[in-house]
Order: C-alpha cells, then structure tokens, then sequence
C-alpha cells in the first residue's frame, strides 16, 4: 500500500537529467540544481521590487522541475483510486458553488453512491495516463502573476481587477499563456469551491488572502495615498502567492475549477464570499458547530505520528506568529527610518542653501543631502524586503490554520467511524435479535440486507481514515518541504538584497569621499 | 577624536599661558565616573615643553566655573567681542534619567547611553579654550588643569542673576537696528542659521533613534529565531532549526551594521552639528553683547545731546569711553566672526570627510561578511 512506502527523499531520484535552466543564470542555476523535487519558488522573479542583485535575472526566473514528484503521488492516488472510485461521494462543485463549509456532515455519511463519473478520480486517471506518456519530457513549469490592478466601476460598487497571466507547457491547458481578469471575489470563490472538494479527504488547500473592508473601501473611495496604494500592491502579491501556491500542488493544479479560473474569460460571479450574506451567516453557524465539535470529540489518538504532528504544528503556529510579530515591528522601525532620513535630508538641504558665504561650505551641505536621499532609498528597498518576510510569515501562519482544520477534519472522520461502529454493532444485534425471532421467511431477506450495510459501513469508513492518513502524510512532507525552500529562497534574497544595498551604499560613500578631498 | 581642533585654530599647538604651557591635542576627557549622583569626568592634560601629565577629577560646576572665569576680567579690551566656545549643556540628575528626558536637555549628547560623545564635547570645549589667543591666557586654565581641588560652585549663582536679565533685556533689544551693515548682515545670517541647525540636529537624533530601535528589534527578531530552535528528529524541521539559526546569524549581522551607523551619525556628524549649533548660539550671545552696547552708546549719545554744560564734560567721556569699548568689540568681533566662519567651514569639511570614511568602511565590512554568507549559504544548500 503506498501508505508504507515514503516517497523517496527526491533529492535522489535522476535529478541531474532534469535541469532545464534557460538563462544559465547563476544563482537560479544553483538553487534549480540543488532543489528537491518540490517546485520552488519562482518568487524572487515576480517580486514587484526591482530585481535582487547585480546579478538580476530576466523576468522569467529558470524552470522549475517537479517530475518525479508528481509521479510519485499519482502512482499512490491510482491505487487509493481504483479502490475507492465507486464508492467516493460526489463532492463536486460543477454548476452553482454549493455551500461553503468545508465539511457538512450529512454529505459523508450519503447513503451509497451512484457511480456517475467522479471527474475527480477522472481527472486522476486522465492525467495519470497523460503523464505516463509524456514521462520525463513534460516539467512542471507555470507561471502566474497577477498584474495591472485596475479600478472598475465607481462609488461603493467599484472594486480591483486584476490581470492575471499564466505562462505554461503544462499539455492540461489548451494554450501556452494567456490571461484574464479576475476580481477578488472570484478568488475568494475558488478558494472555496476547492476548500468544499478537497479539505475534509485531507489535502492542505492554501488558504486566500483575507478580506479588508477597511482597505477597500479606501480603495472605492478613490483615495489615492500612500496606505491605499500600499494595501492594493500587498493584496496583488498576495494574490499571486496564492496562485502560485495553488497550482503547485500537484493535485489541486488538475482540478477542473483551478483551470477554469485561470483560462476562461468568464467567471460566475462567486456572490456567496460576500462578507454579509446568507452563505456568510451559514458559515459563521458552521464556525461555531466547528468550535463546539472540537472541545467534545474526544479521540484516541492511535497513531503517535499524529499526535507528535499535532503538537509540532501547534508549536510551528506559536513559533511563526511571534516571527511574524516581530518582523512586523522591524518593518514598522525601518518606515520610521526612512521618513526620518527623508526629513533629515531637506534640514541638511536648507542648511546648505543658507550657506551662501562659502561656496565650499555649501557643496558639502548638499553632498550630505544627496548621500541621506539615497540612503533612504535603501532604507525603502530594505523595507520592501522585510515587508516580503513578514508576508511571507502571515501566509504561513494561515496556512497552518489551513492544516489546522484538516487534522480537525481527520477527528471528525474518526469519530464518524467510531459512530458506523456502533451502528455497525446495533445492527448485528438486531441481526441476532432477528434470529431469535421465529419470522424465517423475512429473517434471511432481513439479515443479508443487515449484513450488506454493515459491511459497507465499515469498510468505507476504514478506507477513509486510511486514505485520509496517507494523504495527510504526504502533504505533511510537502508542507515540511515548502517551508525549507522557501525560507531558503528568501534567505538567499534577502542577502541579495544587502548586499547589494551595501554595495551600493560603498559607491555612493566612495564617491562622497572623493568629492569631499 | 575626530575634529582635531588643533589643525583648525590657527594658533601655535602650544599656547603658553605665562609659563604654563599647554599641548593643546593632548588635552583629553577620557571618562565620566558617576559618583554618589553626580558625573565626575577625568581631565588629563600634558604640558609643553616639560611633558608633565596632569590628571584632575572635574564635575561639570568646575566647567561652569571656568566658564565664568573667562567672561569676567576686565582688564582685556573687547572681550565681549570674543565667541567663547560653547560648553555642553548640563547633565541632569540621575534618578529621572529617561532617554526623553536626557534628550532634551543635552540634546544630541543624550543619545550616547555611555556618555561618551559627552565627554568628546567636553573634551573639545576645553581645547577650543586653551587654544584660543585671548582665553587661552587665562590665568585660571592653570587651576583648572593642575589643582587637584576642584574650583567649583562660587560663581553658579551669579550666572543665574545675569542669565535672568540677560533674557528680558533681550526681548527689548534683539531687533536693534545695526550700524554697521556687516553686523547687520551677520545677525540676520545668524539667526537663520541658528535655526536651521538646530532643526538638522533634531532630525539627525530621530535618525541615530529610530537607527537604534532597528538594531533591538533586530536583536529580538534574532532572539525569537533561536526560540524556535530545539531537539528534531523529522528532516524537515531539522533543516527548519538550521536555516533559522543561519537566519539569525545575518539578523545579528544587521544588526551590528546598523549600531555601527548609528553610532558614526551620532560621534562624528552629531558632534560636529552639536559644536557648530552651540557655537552659533554662542555667536549669537556675543552680538547681543554687542548690541547691548551699541544701545548703550546710542543712550550715551543721546544724554550727552541733552546734559546741561555742566554735566556735559562728564557725559562726553563717558560717551567716549563707551564709544571706544565699541569699536574695541565690534573689532574683535568682526575677527572671532571671520575666523567662525572659517571654523564651521573646517569643522563641516572634516566631520563629513570622516564620517563618509567611517559609513564606507563599515558597508564595506558588513558586504564582506554578507557575501561570505551568502557563499557559505549557497554552499550548505548544494550540499543538501
């Protein structure tokens, strides 16, 4: 079962053969080479800051590779598949979004299934076989930004679309690159429909950007400052990370939604993310159940890697808020900083204009408005970074809220087990109870439909805390695995970034010193 | 240090003070001891030619002492017409030392936590005086450089009394009209430029401020890091606890850089924006000086217009003692004001010259180290 097997430390697996840099540039060459198979981030490539370093790539960073990986995983799902299929409830969201909660719990314990076509496990096989085709000429390489922010409509009805851009050679689209227009409410909705189809089997669906009416309604209002234009740009990077993050995932990128949004020009609109309306209140409702579930389901935990899974991510949430809290106040000071050069450079100006007795005097004043300017400059690009950190942190910690629910999820999964095991036992006893009642004609009929249940019952709610463990299993790893490269890759920018603000600022005082013999 | 007074006065490095001779550069207040409330700071000296070291315990009244001293005998023409070198203000008690409080009342010199930017002040002050042609006379510099005894305290109150008069007669006077245009123009400049200082020297202490802040959040931020880190066995953590660590390492990195900074704005460009806002002001002291005496003719002048014959011989020496002291301070005046500029000229060479040396070498080393780490970074990773 693929449960026992790990998926092989990818780092191993023909790894020389897959690099594909096209810009054989340096530094993307060496961190493309040294990835495991999880794709990096192509991030330092879209950031909306110039580019990191002397050494700047071109827009388009080097291909990432993710071959093996993706086998990997499809070769287990075939398996969870092809015994699941017939079985697995249709958790689709073709048509109308259905409602938003992750889990409702009548769904899961739906009598048996039609065997409609799942597009789903569909969609597993499909790919699966187009995969195999293709083995090692397909890579995993897309690459979305969300771009051009623009305001449509006026008053309070206006909102920001934005461009979003997908360049691919991934053969599941039909074209190359192409790009649509999205609101942010259209991302809000997919974030949903997928959280609906996917969380409660235990896949870590990466959580949206949040809501701010605040910041909106800055926005609508046509305010045109610094916060507003702040807000806009964070949200776009936002955006995009979450895009990104999405199709990265290996399963979610197949899902007929994802490829929806990012191909078709038209979107139905997704009413129901709105903050005030009757699927919001339903979600709060669902909170609130949530909550209460959480503090009466009791589980015993069976397997000790999940409660040391628990216990790390609850440790990883705490350790990463407090991150996050402090680059948040970094950041705070480094604004400070830079207003406070700025304002230092006018008073050294007005010093140096009211120097008329010597003209010396005041070329020296002015060498030392011009060097506090451009260092203000350095302060903002270094903001800018930090500021990339602390987002970066933020979606982390969402995300292990994403992960949060999913462990919850599992609990739930478990405690429905545990009560189709105790109709599971009711049933036997009315079973037994039939057979001491004299009614032989009915008693077979009785007890074969008895039995037929009990088996289904249990069967399918073993398989699915099987299935599910595994699952969780693998994104676990993923999860593990993102993290590293990515603080990685934001380690290796941030240097960058020094450095080359260092750099910069050597040049600038070398040059102030020569002036100033 | 690193305005080297000396090069600026035109004056012998040496000055002798009728036998007592003094070598100006090795005049030095090394630190500020703080002893039952109150600051004592280590005066050393060496004399000229006879190299005999001298090392006193001053408290800053002896400052204010000698201070005193130097503005009060009469017997040298014109000696309201000199600039007195600007002494830093004084440090406040010790019980209620916020950083707020110390910066308001020392201004830039408060931002140094150690007093050590304090102490350079002091230390320029006394040098500016022994090196000064007419201060540097004084018979007093001997007391205070070799007793070890130290003066102090007699002349504190009379520098309150003439303070209060000092600032209502201001109000009155402070709009004179001028005589002389030079003096006209150089009032007007000067009190522009008092202002202006005074405005630069206020944003510059938010810079070293905020550039402190950044330095302790970045300690915390490296401190929260190491928090995270402990005992894994799952790989992933594991390289998780590592790249934290490594993460840490360059925060502290920036951090120092940042200390570094903040420290050269404040010991080197503060110190040279301090000494040349203070010695503005103490421009503007000495014009008011002189101002005052301008009225004083001017009223001499008019009574001598108005006195009956009788009187009349009387008023008109005292017009022309008036009139002489005048001339004997606008003179001097006119000189001390020539050599001022020259001075803030120098100082401004200097202090930028040196901070542009002292900002790039640290860049230049916090870019070395950088890089290291990016290749050491870079390195781990491939080996991964």
């Amino acid at each position: 079962m693929a449960a026992e097997r790990d998926p092989p430390p990818a780092g191993s697996v023909g790894h020389a053969d897959l690099r594909e840099v096209e810009d054989g540039e340096d530094l993307f060459v060496s961190t493309a080479s040294t990835l495991e198979s999880s794709p990096s981030s192509p991030e330092p490539a879209s950031l909306p800051v110039e580019d990191v370093g002397p050494s700047s790539n071109g827009p388009k960073p080097a291909e990432i590779l993710l071959d093996d990986d993706q086998e990997d995983l499809f070769a287990e799902a075939t398996e969870e598949v092809s015994l699941d299929s017939p079985e697995r409830e249709p958790i689709l969201s073709d048509g109308p979004s259905p409602a938003i909660t992750p889990v409702t719990p009548t769904a899961l314990i739906a009598p048996r299934a039609e065997p409609n076509v799942i597009m789903v496990s569909g969609m597993f096989e499909q790919s699966l076989d187009e995969l195999e085709e293709e083995a090692a000429g397909d890579s995993f390489d897309i690459q979305i930004s969300v771009s051009d922010p623009e305001k449509v409509g006026d008053g309070m009805n206006a909102y920001m679309a934005y461009k979003v851009t997908t360049k691919t050679s991934l053969t599941v689209f039909s074209r190359n690159d192409f790009s649509v227009k999205r609101r942010f409410s259209d991302f809000l909705g997919l974030h949903s429909k997928l959280a609906s189809k996917y969380m409660h089997i235990g896949y870590i669906v990466p959580p949206a950007p949040e809501k701010s009416i605040v910041g909106m309604t800055k926005v609508k209002v046509g305010k045109e400052d610094l916060s507003s234009t702040e807000f806009v740009e964070k949200r776009r990077s936002a955006l995009e990370r979450y895009l990104m993050r999405t199709v990265k995932h290996p399963v979610l990128l197949q899902d007929p939604d994802v490829l929806q949004f990012l191909e078709s020009s038209e979107l139905p609109r997704a009413v129901s993310t709105q903050a005030l309306s009757g699927a919001g209140i339903l979600r709060m409702v669902n909170r609130a159940a949530d909550a209460v579930n959480r503090m009466t389901i009791k589980m015993n935990e069976a397997d000790v890697w999940f409660e040391e899974k628990q216990q790390q991510f609850e440790n990883l949430d705490q350790q990463l808020r407090k991150l996050h809290g402090s680059v948040e106040a970094l950041v705070c000071h480094r604004k400070e900083l830079s207003v406070n050069t700025a304002s230092f450079a006018r008073s050294a100006a007005m010093l140096g204009n009211s120097e008329d007795h010597t003209a010396l005097s005041r070329a020296l004043s002015q060498l030392a408005e011009v060097e506090e300017k451009i260092d203000q400059l350095h302060q903002e690009q270094a903001y800018a970074d930090f500021y990339l950190f602390s987002e970066l942190l933020g979606d982390y910690v969402r995300l292990i809220t994403a992960v949060k629910a999913v462990f919850e999820n599992r609990m739930k999964t478990w405690s429905k087990w545990q009560d189709a095991q105790l109709m599971l036992q009711k049933k036997r006893e009315a079973e037994s109870k039939l057979q001491f009642t004299n009614k032989p004609d009915k008693l077979q009929q009785a007890k074969d439909e008895i039995k037929e249940e009990i088996e289904e019952w249990e069967a399918k709610v073993q398989q699915g805390e099987r299935d599910f463990e595994q699952i969780s299993k693998t994104i676990r790893k993923e999860v593990g695995r993102f993290e590293k490269q990515r603080v990685n890759d934001f380690k290796v920018a941030i240097i960058k970034y020094l450095e080359s603000l260092v750099q910069t600022q050597q040049q600038v005082w070398r040059e102030s010193d020569w002036a100033a013999l | 240090m690193v305005v080297s007074v000396s090069e600026m006065m035109d004056d012998a490095p040496e000055v002798s003070v009728s036998g007592f001779n003094l070598s100006v550069s090795s005049i030095k207040v090394t630190e500020a001891i703080k002893k039952e409330n109150s600051l004592v700071f280590v005066v050393g000296a060496q004399e000229f030619p006879s190299k005999k070291q001298h090392f006193v315990d001053r408290k800053f009244e002896d400052f204010e002492w000698l201070q005193q001293c130097l503005l009060m005998p009469d017997g040298i023409p014109g000696l309201q017409g000199i600039i007195f070198p600007p002494l830093p203000a004084k440090p406040c008690a010790f019980q209620s030392n916020t950083q707020e409080k110390m910066i308001k009342q020392l201004g830039l010199l408060g931002l140094d936590d150690d007093w050590k930017t304090y102490c350079m002040a002091l230390e320029m002050y006394l040098q500016l005086v022994v090196s000064h042609t007419t201060l540097g006379k004084n018979q007093v510099l001997r007391s205070f450089f070799t007793q070890t005894q130290g003066p102090g305290g007699q002349a504190g109150r009379k520098g309150i009394l003439n303070r209060l008069s000092q600032a209502l007669e201001e109000i009155k006077k402070e709009n004179h009209q001028d005589v002389d245009e030079f003096f006209r123009n150089e009032r007007a400049s000067n009190s522009s430029l008092v202002r202006l200082t005074k405005a630069t020297t206020e944003r510059l202490i938010a810079v070293v401020r905020t550039q402190q802040n950044i330095a302790l959040a970045c300690g915390h931020f490296s401190t929260t890091l190491h928090l995270g880190v402990g005992p894994d066995e799952d790989p992933a953590a594991k390289t998780f606890s590592k790249l934290s660590l490594k993460l840490s390492e360059i925060i502290i990195i920036v951090k120092k850089n940042f200390e570094c900074v903040a420290e050269n704005n404040l010991n080197i460009l503060g110190l040279g924006l301090d000494l040349v806002s203070r010695y503005e002001e103490s421009e503007k002291e000495m014009l008011f000086r002189r101002t005052c005496k301008l009225v004083e003719l001017e009223q001499n002048s008019k009574n001598l217009e108005k006195a009956k014959p009788a009187k009349k011989a009387n008023m008109e020496e005292i017009k022309k003692a008036s009139e002489k002291e005048f001339r004997h301070i606008s003179d001097i005046a006119r000189l001390e004001i020539q050599k001022l500029h020259r001075v803030r000229v120098e100082v401004f060479q200097q202090c930028l010259t040196s901070w542009c040396e002292k900002q790039l070498h640290a860049a230049r080393e916090t870019s070395s180290i950088l890089s290291q780490h990016l290749r050491a970074f870079k390195q781990l990773d491939s080996t991964e």
